[in-house]
């Protein structure tokens, strides 16, 4: 009896299809004869059953990376570029790797990591490798503190999403993303890029927002994805007029009404969707409704992903989920039934759920339990504003106060910046408990955003 | 603007906001007597650190809250520049 046949990502660019490249700012390199080239060196054989750590200063690398070590390697570890390097000893020692693939080779040379291999471009040209095992793919958390965890995905379940939605209809699709591909979020986007016979154009930290939405027009990007926080910044840079996608999508962070409704009127003939998805969790769902939050009816199992709600979070049980935490103290990742807590607090208000907030970023108000994404919904509500930031002051008076920083869409009056802040304090109070409206607004030019594209809570 | 005024200002502002009916605030009438709750107190205290750039009730560990709307103008005027 064969054993079950495994895929990796190597079998899925065929030689069928014409065009697919993969591209940076600096590189076009075509995925057609991908099979028949190295990033390694020629190095792959070496790294076959290896538990490798993919610590790349660029997208491109990686992602080429990826493609051949898939299918060889033990496993994989992928590391985003804001990776705090005083953790790396911790993460070599939870995943047990043996083997590094870098652009930096001088600096393990004095490590206790035995075989280095450095990624290079140009490709060089190799015999195309057969896909021998089932990689691990190991993902970090994007948390804020501490050493991230280790989160072990497979091929299967990463892509499990992709398979189910089918192929692209139409024209080979050209993906791009806001996020970094060794992310959950981006390397979804890589993955979709890869499995459906599209090509892919990767972001670039250093290139400014208005350069980076030309290159995406330039490659003729399709599919978008980003999360709220990329997609306000790209409408509040003016840049978005030249750029007509034919599919917009959040995820990553609540995407509330007015960011659907920003990009709605920014991009009036493209469909905008927001999916749920994290790196523990796996990809819940998507909402192609224009709508924040989800319908009820998505509880239950609905292909093949199971949810429920529980003390008000959202459980989540598929084969997309992660399968566990990788580490000598690794926590367990699932309930005893296989749900992955999410952590992410929902609300039913009439036949739908809302995102109110994570159940780590409540903010205490006197005693009350607040999430700031809630107030950050209220406010954003208000025409003239593009984001904003709730947070908590310590009050002499009541412990704790919320208040909010605000960035006014682009263009407003700023002589009108005490009607506006009036508006929208009487807005919140129409919406909010008395207890979750700002105390003060201040009006900023910029708010943080992290690495992972995440609205930046340094106070949560 | 006088440090009266810009407290003045702020009570009223805060009342519009919290529909809160104010009597005349003259300085012997108990901050009890203003309608305000806990809620708009912190919140006129935070707009005052905003615009005055202090907070006399955080300065001192024993400051005791004042009573009456005068003695909490005087608790703005009293702290040093």
């Amino acid at each position: 009896m064969s054993p079950r046949e495994i895929f990796a990502l190597r079998d899925h660019l065929g030689a069928e299809l014409t065009g697919r490249t993969l591209s940076d700012a600096r590189h076009v390199v075509s995925l057609i004869d991908i099979l028949s080239q190295t990033v390694l060196g020629g190095r792959l054989r070496e790294l076959s059953g290896c538990a490798v750590l993919l610590k790349l200063s660029d997208q491109l690398r990686s992602g080429l990376a990826m493609i051949e070590l898939d299918g060889i390697a033990r496993r994989m570890l992928l590391c985003p570029p804001d990776l705090d390097p005083a953790h790396l000893d911790a993460l070599i020692a939870d995943a047990g790797i043996d083997a590094v693939v870098t652009d930096e080779p001088d600096r393990w040379a004095a490590t206790g990591v035995s075989l280095v291999v450095t990624a290079q471009l140009p490709l060089q040209a190799t015999a195309p490798a057969q896909t021998e095992r089932a990689t691990e793919w190991l993902m970090l958390t994007s948390g804020t503190s501490g050493v991230p965890k280790i989160v072990g995905h497979t091929l299967e379940a990463l892509t499990g999403a992709i398979v189910a939605e089918g192929p692209a209809k139409g024209l080979a699709p050209v993906w791009a993303t806001f996020y970094d591909i060794r992310r959950y979020g981006g390397l979804q986007i890589f993955l979709r890029a890869v499995l459906s016979g599209g090509s892919m154009v990767l972001s670039d930290p250093h290139e400014a927002l208005a350069d980076h939405v030309a290159r995406l027009n330039a490659r003729g990007v399709s599919h978008i994805s980003g999360t709220p926080s990329h997609w306000r910044k790209l409408l509040m840079s003016g840049s978005a007029a030249q750029f007509a996608p034919g599919y917009v999508r959040l995820s990553g962070e609540i995407a509330d009404q007015a960011v659907l409704g920003g990009l709605k009127a920014a991009f009036p003939n493209s469909s905008v969707g927001h999916a749920y998805a994290s790196t523990e969790a796996g990809v819940g769902f998507a909402v192609n409704d224009g709508l924040e939050g989800f319908p009820a009816n998505y509880l239950g199992n609905r292909n093949g992903v199971e949810m429920k709600v529980v003390d008000g979070s959202l459980r989540i049980r598929s084969t997309r989920t992660a399968h566990a935490y990788i580490g000598r103290n690794a926590a367990a990742l699932t309930d005893g039934d296989g749900f992955v807590d999410s952590g992410d607090i929902v609300e039913l208000r009439g036949d739908r759920y809302y995102f109110v907030g994570r159940r780590g970023g409540i903010i205490n108000i006197g005693g009350l339990k607040v999430h700031p994404e809630e107030i950050e919904a209220a406010i954003n509500r208000h025409p003239d504003v593009r984001m904003s930031r709730a947070k908590s002051r310590r009050s002499p008076i009541t412990g704790g106060i919320v208040v909010a920083d605000v960035i006014l869409a682009d263009g407003t009056d700023q002589a009108r910046a005490k009607e506006i802040r009036d508006q929208i304090l009487d807005q919140c109070r129409a919406q909010l408990a008395s207890h979750k409206v700002p105390a003060v607004i201040r009006f900023v030019e910029a708010l943080d955003v992290t690495p992972a594209g995440k609205l930046a809570r340094t106070d949560a | 603007m006088s440090v009266r005024s810009k407290v003045i200002e702020a009570i009223q502002q805060i009342a519009k906001e919290q529909h809160v009916t104010l009597p005349v605030l003259s300085d012997d009438l108990s901050l009890h007597e203003t309608g305000f709750d806990s809620l708009a107190f912190a919140i006129l205290v935070a707009r005052l650190e905003d615009e005055t750039g202090v907070d006399p009730f955080t300065i001192s560990e024993d400051a005791a809250f004042p009573a009456t709307v005068g003695d909490f103008v005087r608790a703005y005027e009293n702290v040093p520049a």
